[in-house]
């Protein structure tokens, strides 16, 4: 079925026009899955039964003649930081093994009620720490473009579901850049809506000032439908924003520039990021001033400082997030032989349930959050984050939009940098300042580098709350790079042939 | 030789420190919408907002804060125009996030004060105790540790955790170092204690029920010669229980560390626990080695930021203040010192108040409450105003009022209405409890009565009117004991020709 290469917008109109039905769509994404997640491993968990009940129910209310959201009956991969109810989650850990949670994430319940149909849990980053998607619990996924290659973390199982065609759409998390790196390295399109717009009810939590759900898909449209089915204000999380939700999917229709500022970040590119993505970049520019936008040089300085300070807030916030993994209330328990105390099978589950970056991480945040070292550590960290947001706003007064490479590099081989944390680091250097300012951030495909023939991604922010603006231009730069290219980047990476 | 508290405060003075935490009455816990209703099955108010589930946020309860306010503003504090939520983490299993989400270095409310009374043997003296803060925090869970012989964790054979309580909206009132007070600790505890309850009994923010733990207080006392002008190292006793045990635990204190002190030792820096039966205090952990809680801002919340115009509608509706209540309500009821403070005491005022409010004589209403029904309150181990209601005390008043019930026959009222047998007339009505008033069987009992004594009669109407106390009795025996004595006597009396 070749349906499966569509795109979710082409995929909503060929159910109104009674061309297919969702549960034949359903089921032709599954036969997908079969044949080629044995290769690619981004889901962890498929809930075939719940997916084929949505979708014979959306079936069902359209022969009725009952209206629904644009998206009802399209397939969407979950990604396993979202809690769903009954449905095993595990966020990527042996901690939460067998763990089926009670209760449904608010995007999970905007998700159900729009009719989107969910096919199963995506593969991730433990607890969503990481670039790589290596730090799974459960094993690696591999990038559909090379098998050998990692699809980005720590959402590299949306990502490479979508570039695999095993679903349209997918809900990624992104904290530092797990939902705008994968999407770079695997040529797919991934958003980071402002902090605040999506609700975190029911997202695990790594980094609460930092995370943020958002949209996956192939393209910009199916992601500004995506986000305007997920976003909104929800009662049940505090930070959330309480406005109207941008009208995303209009500016991603717009396919027009002409008059904007586009802000080119001095300090994201250069030294450190690989040559063919640099040359990308450049020619994606060069299409956005042919389009009639106009370029800007901005310098945000401080972002020199930005890795550096994320990795002291969200290690800390993640050392206090992760202490409810104790093994009294649910999870896994180890060790606990009727003798042993309360104290000693917490630690020991913890020890067997946590992986190494976990534990790195907390031990990190512990250390910062010490007292005697708060200030230094941790206050130091939360003053360059205010410094961050003022070279934002200084920039955003020169331009309507940001733009920079979104990772240095394109997707690194399986197994390069596991022993190197800071080199892992260094993937989200682009992305990272979007996260601690609370802005939006999209990245999209933008070619392939000459070197290794590997996707490379075109990263757009936009300042809080006008989430419309990178949709804009996110919308008019694949229209012309569709053009350029004569087809969908997709269309060149190589076919899955399955076992 | 040891040293008594006498000798112990003639040497040293006591500082004081107390610290109260109090469960606010909301419908709703502090940061989800379960119920906080006390004594349900364990684990069936709990949600994954309170289990601490992965993903569960919490949202601030509005109710509580405007509670904390209220509290804040009846203690003459100031209102922080912005004030944060925090996280202190530690790690025990009845805390389902392994951290709780308190206020710390940004309370809501600072800097008041609350002046407090007592009497001594030098007459009334007025002492302000400064508070520092009034900050909201959550209530954990509850641990049952079973087996062992302690009841503590260590050595329990399993523990059991109930998290109902858990995510309960707590206040927690913490006064600044109360100094000066010399010898009148104890007193001077007891009676910021007291008075800290009434203020928030009157606001209606919490239960105050200290047997039930709605409201539980820490004691720090530290000790210094006297005339040093220094501060010695303090012990924190926690969950001191009563009123009484306030002053208890001061006293104990005070004798424990001065002697402790006139034997050479040092004070050690510790939580120490309050035994009820002794009035003494055990060690408990050592804070020695400060823990680390690791605050940090709760990322999860958005800063408490009241609105200046609320807060001053909220300082409008404050009650009358209840020290200025007891000095109103003792002079229109004219009641003495002594007896006002025992009602104080018992915390009888608003019952009394309302029984009065209802038609019944006062200084009976007094005598009721304080009497017979706080006898069987005490009997039972329960509180008197859960034995009885104010309407069937006011309704029983008024029979006595209108004769229609001796003393002696409305304490059995009293104690069927108890006995949960109905309403007062009801208890009358099944018990056959009523004063025999009618003047032709009362008749009828006293001839009777003067036909089995004719020489006792005899003796009565020759002028020994003492002598009538025999006929009397014999009177009330045959009616049962529901004749009203002192009808019977006048009818006796003139019967025998020396009625007036």
């Amino acid at each position: 079925m070749t349906m499966i290469r569509s795109s979710a917008a082409e995929m909503a109109a060929a159910l109104t026009a009674g061309s297919v039905t969702s549960v034949e769509l359903t089921e032709a994404h599954y036969a997908q899955i079969e044949k080629v997640d044995p290769q690619v491993h981004a889901f962890l968990y498929l809930d075939k039964v719940g997916a084929l009940e949505q979708a014979s129910a959306v079936d069902a209310k359209r022969q009725a003649g009952i209206s629904q959201s644009p998206l009802a009956g399209i397939p969407l991969a979950l990604k396993d930081v979202l809690v769903q109810k009954g449905i095993p989650t595990t966020c990527g850990s042996k901690m939460l093994e067998g763990w089926r949670p009670p209760y449904d994430a608010t995007v999970v319940t905007k998700l159900k009620a729009a009719g989107v149909v969910i096919l199963g849990k995506t593969n991730m980053d433990e607890f969503a720490m990481g670039s790589s998607t290596e730090n799974s619990a459960y094993g690696p996924t591999h990038n559909p473009w090379d098998l050998e290659r990692i699809p980005g973390g720590s959402g590299g199982g949306s990502a490479a579901a979508l570039a695999a065609f095993e679903a349209p759409l997918a809900i990624g998390t992104d904290t530092g850049g797990s939902i705008r790196q994968p999407a770079a390295v695997t040529g797919t399109v991934g958003v980071k809506p402002t902090y605040g717009g999506v609700s975190r009810y029911g997202l695990i939590a790594f980094s609460s000032s930092l995370d943020q759900a958002g949209p996956c898909a192939r393209t910009v449209l199916d992601a500004a439908l995506l986000h305007e089915v997920i976003a909104g204000h929800d009662e049940r999380d505090s930070t959330s924003i309480d406005a109207p939700v941008p009208h995303v999917v209009k500016a991603a229709r717009k396919l027009d520039v002409s008059g904007l500022k586009i802000g080119v970040v001095k300090e994201l590119q250069g030294a450190g990021f690989q040559t063919g993505v640099l040359s990308k970049f450049h020619e994606a520019l060069d299409e956005l001033v042919s389009a009639g936008a106009e370029l800007v040089e901005v310098s945000c300085p401080t972002f020199d400082y930005a890795l550096a300070a994320y990795y002291l807030i969200a290690p800390s916030e993640c050392s206090s997030n992760l202490a409810r993994f104790d093994s009294m209330r649910y999870g896994i328990r180890v060790g606990d032989n009727g003798e042993r105390s309360a104290e000693e099978v917490m630690k020991l589950t913890r020890h067997e349930g946590f992986g190494p970056e976990v534990k790195r991480r907390i031990i990190l945040g512990t250390y910062a959050l010490s007292s005697g070292y708060y200030d230094a550590y941790y206050g130091s960290a939360q003053r360059v984050r205010t410094l961050l947001m003022r070279d934002f706003s200084a920039a955003f007064s020169q331009a309507d939009v940001l733009v920079s490479p979104t990772a240095p590099t394109t997707a690194f081989k399986i197994g390069e940098q596991v022993d190197d944390p800071l080199a892992m680091y260094l993937n989200d250097i682009a992305t990272i300042p979007v996260n601690m300012a609370g802005i939006g951030g999209m990245s999209l495909p933008c070619g392939l580098a000459e070197e290794d023939g590997l996707p490379v991604g075109f990263q757009i922010m936009s300042p809080a709350m006008r989430d419309d603006l990178m949709y804009q231009v996110g919308g008019t730069l694949e229209a012309a790079l569709l053009i350029k290219w004569g087809g969908p980047l997709l269309d060149r990476a190589p076919v899955l042939a399955g076992r | 030789m040891a040293l008594n508290y006498q000798d112990a405060v003639a040497k040293y003075e006591p500082t004081l420190g107390l610290e109260v935490h109090v469960e606010l009455n909301t419908n709703s816990k502090m940061f989800c919408s379960c119920s906080t209703a006390f004594g349900a099955e364990p684990n069936t108010q709990t949600c994954p907002v309170c289990l601490g589930m992965p993903g569960a946020l919490p949202v601030v309860n509005g109710k509580a804060i405007e509670s904390t306010i209220l509290i804040g503003l009846a203690l003459n504090c100031s209102i922080a125009p912005f004030s944060r939520f925090a996280r202190k983490n530690y790690f025990y299993p009845d805390m389902p996030k392994n951290f709780q989400t308190s206020q710390y270095d940004e309370p809501i409310c600072v800097n008041g004060f609350l002046d407090v009374v007592i009497e001594t043997d030098e007459g009334v003296k007025e002492f302000r105790v400064e508070i520092e803060r009034v900050h909201m925090e959550e209530d954990t869970g509850k641990s049952l540790h079973v087996g062992g012989a302690t009841g503590r964790i260590h050595g329990a054979d399993y523990s059991l955790l109930d998290y109902n309580r858990a995510g309960i909206p707590l206040v927690e009132i913490v006064t600044k170092i109360v100094g000066g007070t010399g010898k009148y600790a104890p007193q001077v505890a007891r009676a910021y204690v007291t008075e800290l309850r009434d203020i928030l009994r009157s606001l209606g923010v919490s239960d105050v029920k200290m047997e039930q733990g709605s409201m539980r207080c820490d004691v720090n006392l530290s000790l210094a010669p006297v005339g040093s002008g220094s501060l010695g190292t303090r012990s924190e006793t926690k969950n001191v229980n009563s009123l009484r045990s306030v002053e208890r635990a001061v006293l104990g204190e005070v004798v424990r560390q001065s002697n402790r002190l006139e034997a050479g030792e040092r004070i050690v820096q510790e939580t120490r626990h309050f035994l009820e039966e002794s009035g003494q205090t055990r060690p408990g952990r050592s804070k020695e080695q400060a823990e680390d809680y690791r605050y940090f801002p709760e990322p999860d919340l958005v800063p408490v930021v009241p609105d200046s115009a609320w807060v001053e509608e909220l300082r409008a509706t404050l009650p009358e203040k209840p020290s200025t209540r007891r000095k109103r309500l003792q002079e229109e009821w004219s009641v003495p010192q002594k007896e006002m403070t025992s009602l104080v005491n018992a915390g009888l005022l608003d019952v009394v108040e309302e029984t009065i409010a209802l038609g019944a004589e006062p200084s009976r209403t007094r005598s009721w409450w304080l009497g017979e029904i706080s006898r069987l309150a005490n009997e039972q181990e329960v509180d008197p105003t859960s034995l009885i209601s104010a309407g069937y005390v006011a309704e029983i008043i008024s029979l006595i009022s209108a004769g229609e019930l001796t003393d002696k026959l409305a304490r059995q009222v009293v104690e069927g209405v108890v006995a949960g047998e109905g309403s007062p007339t009801e208890v009358m009505s099944k018990r056959g409890l009523k004063v025999v008033s009618d003047v032709s069987s009362l008749v009828a009992a006293i001839e009777a009565a003067i036909a089995t004594q004719p020489d006792t009669a005899e003796r009565v109407r020759g002028g020994n009117i003492p002598a009538a106390g025999a006929l009397i009795g014999a009177v009330m025996k045959a009616t049962g004991g529901q004749a009203d004595a002192a009808k019977v006597r006048s009818l006796l009396l003139k019967h025998l020709g020396q009625g007036e």
